[in-house]
């Protein structure tokens, strides 16, 4: 028993020391230096703790979130990001469930093409959006062939549109939509649906009444997957993404990187983060449940 | 009502033809050319081992197999090309394959949905049906909240509600325990007399079959081997294989020495015996034969002290004595071979014979029968 006991503390008390270390005590960082006010110096804010006349007083600062409210430019970006973050994880599910219910139902198939879902992972996140630039530029291979065949005689702008921001997104995000909905999908049995068309449910109906609420967890998890990451995305908006509208991770890394104003990008993370706090309760509520089904 | 009900019940011949129907899975033959007729109001039991085809058949049934060869007719109507969604014909699957996210009563309403029927409709014979199963109580609940004996009647009830002109019964009640699948079966006989719907019920367990069929066909190697009523089967096996696979029995290898006057001998050496039975199939002198002997119909005596060597009687040494309650079963060694006898503990006989005891074994020249090589 004692022994039983102390593998469950070490089961628990590992993540949690990760989740202190490497999430909470960073997270109480940003938000101290959230509520401070910048300035020229090493580190370039004010402390929140100061001494007067020997006390030690609390100086917090709201002007940085007052800032971000007031100032359209914040507002307007992170409601783009949510707007391609909601676009994206949407087309994600479109695209990700045929092909995980093919793979859920590819019998011997299946290993090889859950392979090739992950494969993409072995070549560098970086490299395989560069690669994009390659497709989608104006003298790139897309208007290359298409300028050939005769399609279009001009080259069409791809890059640096909200399209080329799409493609990314959905292109990066696409496994972690397909992987959760798979493991969804594998576990259905497929006497339910022979039971179903013997009630006389065709196809589309047996779909509509017994697959698709049964999978209502996998889309939950793979949406949330895609959609909570999506939002704070940095590296693809930059590359990919449209100039006259940015997205919320790059405000945040114009802030610290360019304008050093540190206490308005820790203010820009903790709201991101207040604004997916409610999905990530969601998803953790779902990957619950699906650990209680089983 | 009564009158319509018991016209239902009257077996009308060919309400259910199949006609060389066969199902090859590549090179495996599954059903290999079944032609059967079964009777409108009838329990028709398909008993068989494990890969003796039964399931493949009854799936053939449902329309979830292609037949590769013959045809279905159903109440003169040709099943063959038919969706599954599209037969008049409801299966109870053997995990009863209940829809999970929906409630006991969303499930018996599916069927009557994809009808497009009018909600009160559906509403009136969905209570009706899950009153007949005795689940009204429970028509809220999750599948996942149910008994196993519960689950049992909800399938039942989804598929009966919409009163189909077939339903098909995989293993109906093997996912019971043996208490409650007793029960069951008598529950199950009770509807399906109630409501006149025709059964096919697909078992591997005797038992089952015999309590639940009014015929039943046992199946080995995708073949139909023997179609008769329970009694008939049991009584008079059409050979070796359903001789074995029904009940248990002694099977004693001999060859016909004499033949006349109604009867035979057969004389055996594994056990030396000479058995006189019978004769119903038509065997001559020298002919390789099978003697079925049933366990129950042997008689057990203490050994009589002369040991004069007669007709239908050997004697042996009991190797074991298995007490089951009702009957004792008793292994008797008789030379080479091991015999199998039923004694009722109400009979006395045990009481005074013990293991290794030297005892004689005896029976009447109806008990054998007879099964041509």
């Amino acid at each position: 028993m004692g022994g039983s006991n102390r593998a469950r503390r070490w089961v628990v008390g590992v993540p949690t020391l990760w989740l202190v270390l490497l999430f909470l005590i960073p997270f109480l960082v940003v938000l101290k230096i959230s509520f401070s006010v910048a300035r020229l110096s090493i580190p370039p804010y004010a402390p929140l703790l100061v001494l007067r006349h020997g006390w030690p007083m609390l100086k917090v600062h709201l002007s940085s979130y007052a800032y971000l409210f007031t100032n359209p430019l914040y507002v307007r970006s992170y409601l783009y990001s949510l707007q391609v973050a909601a676009i994206c994880t949407v087309l994600c599910l479109l695209i990700g469930y045929p092909m995980a219910y093919a793979i859920a139902r590819a019998g011997a198939w299946r290993n090889v093409l859950l392979m090739l879902i992950v494969l993409p992972f072995w070549t560098s996140f970086l490299l395989r959006v560069y690669a994009w630039i390659g497709l989608l530029q104006n003298n790139g291979l897309i208007n290359h062939v298409l300028l050939a065949l005769g399609v279009i005689s001009h080259p069409i702008v791809m890059l640096q549109t909200d399209f080329s921001l799409y493609v990314g997104i959905v292109y990066s995000y696409l496994p972690f939509m397909i992987l959760p909905l798979y493991a969804n999908l594998e576990k259905h049995d497929p006497a339910l649906l022979e039971a179903a068309s013997d009630l006389g449910a065709r196809p589309f109906a047996a779909f509509r009444r017994i697959t698709l609420p049964q999978s209502l967890p996998g889309i939950a998890a793979g949406s949330l997957l895609v959609f909570i990451p999506a939002v704070g995305e940095y590296v693809i908006p930059t590359l990919l993404g449209r100039t006259d509208q940015i997205m919320i991770g790059r405000v945040l890394s114009n802030e610290f990187f360019e304008n050093r104003n540190w206490p308005l990008a820790s203010a820009v993370a903790v709201v991101v983060l207040l604004m997916l706090v409610v999905p990530i309760v969601l998803l953790q509520r779902v990957e619950r449940r699906e650990l209680e089904a089983e | 009502m009564a009158e319509s009900r018991s016209q239902e019940a009257t077996p009308a011949p060919g309400y259910l033809h199949l006609e060389g129907l066969s199902k090859r899975f590549g090179e495996f033959l599954a059903v290999d050319a079944v032609s059967l007729e079964i009777a409108r109001g009838e329990i028709f039991c398909l008993l068989g081992g494990s890969g003796s085809g039964k399931t493949t058949l009854l799936r053939m049934l449902a329309g979830f197999e292609r037949p590769s060869a013959g045809r279905i007719w159903l109440d003169g109507q040709d099943l063959s090309a038919i969706a599954p969604h599209d037969r008049p014909v409801n299966m109870m699957f053997q995990s009863y394959a209940l829809f999970p996210h929906m409630s006991v009563e969303k499930n018996v309403a599916f069927g009557l949905e994809q009808e497009r029927l009018p909600r009160r409709e559906i509403r009136a014979r969905v209570d009706e049906m899950l009153e007949i199963v005795q689940m009204g109580r429970y028509a809220g609940r999750r599948p996942h909240q149910l008994s196993g004996g519960q689950r049992q009647r909800v399938a039942l009830a989804r598929a009966l509600v919409k009163r189909p002109k077939l339903l098909l019964l995989d293993e109906p009640l093997a996912a019971l325990d043996r208490k409650l699948r007793e029960r069951t079966q008598f529950e199950l006989l009770n509807i399906q007399q109630r409501l006149g719907v025709t059964f096919i019920v697909v078992t591997h367990d005797q038992d089952e079959a015999m309590t639940l069929a009014t015929r039943m066909g046992v199946m080995d190697h995708g073949r139909i081997v023997q179609v008769g009523a329970p009694a008939q089967i049991y009584e008079s096996p059409a050979n070796r294989f359903v001789a074995d696979f029904i009940g248990s029995v002694n099977l004693i290898e001999g060859r016909v020495a004499e033949t006349g006057s109604g009867t035979v001998l057969i004389r055996s050496e594994a056990p030396a015996c000479a058995i006189r039975a019978v004769c119903t199939p038509p065997c001559a002198v020298d002919d390789t034969v099978w003697v079925a002997l049933r366990p129950e119909r042997i008689q057990l005596q203490q050994a009589p002290h002369d040991g004069a060597a007669a007709e239908n009687a050997i004697s042996g040494r009991v190797r074991d004595i298995a007490y089951m309650g009702d009957v004792s079963i008793c292994l008797v060694e008789a030379g080479a071979a091991l015999m199998r006898v039923t004694v009722p503990n109400s009979s006395g006989v045990l009481a005074h014979i013990a293991r290794h005891d030297e005892v004689r074994l005896g029976w009447n020249a109806s008990a054998p029968v007879i099964l041509l090589k």
